[in-house]
């Protein structure tokens, strides 16, 4: 004979939110929320096998060498000056560099180029920023000088932004960043580093 | 009297059925904004610190290359010298592009694949040198030298 149907008993709850405290601990403990942060760069192609020597002809005056060696030491040299330079005043010198305002014969050539938003401006786009460095070179020196140049390619964009645009260079568009990109682009060549003597 | 003074009531227990799901939000909102800590860390390092830096943003994407000393308890038995850390052991540069592989694999968008170098301030740059050779021949030529933030 069938019982009468008994009430069945709630289950005793009152431990979830123990259990899910539990869970909650686990995943701050093992989890992080650090943003990573850096300094993006871009490598170029792989050298093409059939091509045996991919040495372009850059005039010298296109140039800026920035060279490190293995105690850390900055030698810049272009058509104007060369010699020991120190990494504060690496931005200026590339932003002069870059920049050539006087269309000076031993910096950088100029022409003509039609920039969309810009119109017809007169650039340098055709400079390099060599960077050079020794086996022995360390990071943080590296680290340093790609950061130094990076910086003077944004004070100079953002100097034109205010310029053409009135504003400040994360206030634009996507298409007016463009536009001061193709003013002035990113050239830094990266060659591959010497051994200059001695032991690595 | 109309003021009867009633019996002492008990305090009433405060409903606390829906504290486990209260609970459960928090967890899931950190499980979402959260990475899992994939590798435990062999190399020890400290970034240099920089100024035009960017964030590191689709976590999904990033591969990360670990470049150090190794750290105190291993120094024993591995020595001080600089060592590449790919996924949970060390390797040679060499390995790195088996490593670019096997991460891809698991990728959506495998063009926009980005290398996280995660390098020690004071290592050579003969090191981090191979490492980039290696990453052009297998292009992976989007790359992030991590750093902190300095003023």
């Amino acid at each position: 004979m069938a019982k009468t149907k008994k009430k069945m008993p709630g289950l005793n709850t009152t431990s979830t939110a123990d259990i899910s405290f539990m869970l909650l601990i686990f995943f701050l403990v093992t989890t992080s929320m650090d943003t990573d942060m850096g300094l993006t760069r871009h490598l170029p192609k792989p050298p093409d096998p059939d091509q045996e020597d991919a040495t372009m002809d850059i005039k010298s005056r296109n140039i800026l060498f920035v060279r490190i060696n293995a105690a850390g030491q900055l030698w810049i040299k272009d058509e104007m000056n060369s010699g020991f330079g120190d990494i504060r005043e690496l931005r200026q010198r590339a932003k002069e560099f870059i920049k050539n305002e006087q269309n000076l014969s031993k910096w950088p050539e100029k022409h003509v180029k039609n920039i969309e938003l810009l119109g017809q401006c007169f650039v340098t786009d055709k400079h390099v920023i060599s960077v050079q460095t020794d086996r022995g070179t360390p990071y943080n020196m590296y680290f340093q000088v790609q950061n130094e140049l990076v910086a003077a390619y944004n004070e100079l964009r953002n100097e034109l932004a205010k310029q053409k645009f009135g504003r400040e260079m994360q206030y634009l568009s996507k298409d007016e960043i463009g536009a001061l990109k193709a003013y002035y682009p990113q050239n830094i060549s990266e060659a591959e580093p010497k051994k200059y003597g001695g032991e690595q | 009297m109309a003021f009867k003074k009633k019996e002492k009531r008990g305090m009433p227990e405060m409903n606390t059925s829906s504290l486990p799901d209260l609970i459960f939000t928090i967890l899931f909102f950190f499980m979402m904004v959260t990475t899992m800590r994939e590798v435990t860390l062999k190399v020890k390092f400290t970034v240099p610190a920089g100024t035009e830096l960017e964030k590191l943003e689709k976590k999904s994407l990033v591969s990360f290359i670990y470049v150090g000393p190794p750290t105190d308890n291993l120094r024993a038995q591995m020595g001080s010298s600089t060592r590449i850390q790919l996924n949970d052991r060390y390797a040679e540069a060499r390995e790195v592009m088996d490593f670019i592989a096997a991460e891809r694999k698991g990728m959506k968008d495998q063009t926009k694949q980005i290398i996280s170098i995660k390098a020690d301030q004071q290592t050579q740059m003969g090191y981090i040198t191979d490492i980039k050779e290696v990453l052009r021949k297998s292009w992976a030529l989007r790359i992030n030298y991590s750093a902190s933030r300095r003023n």
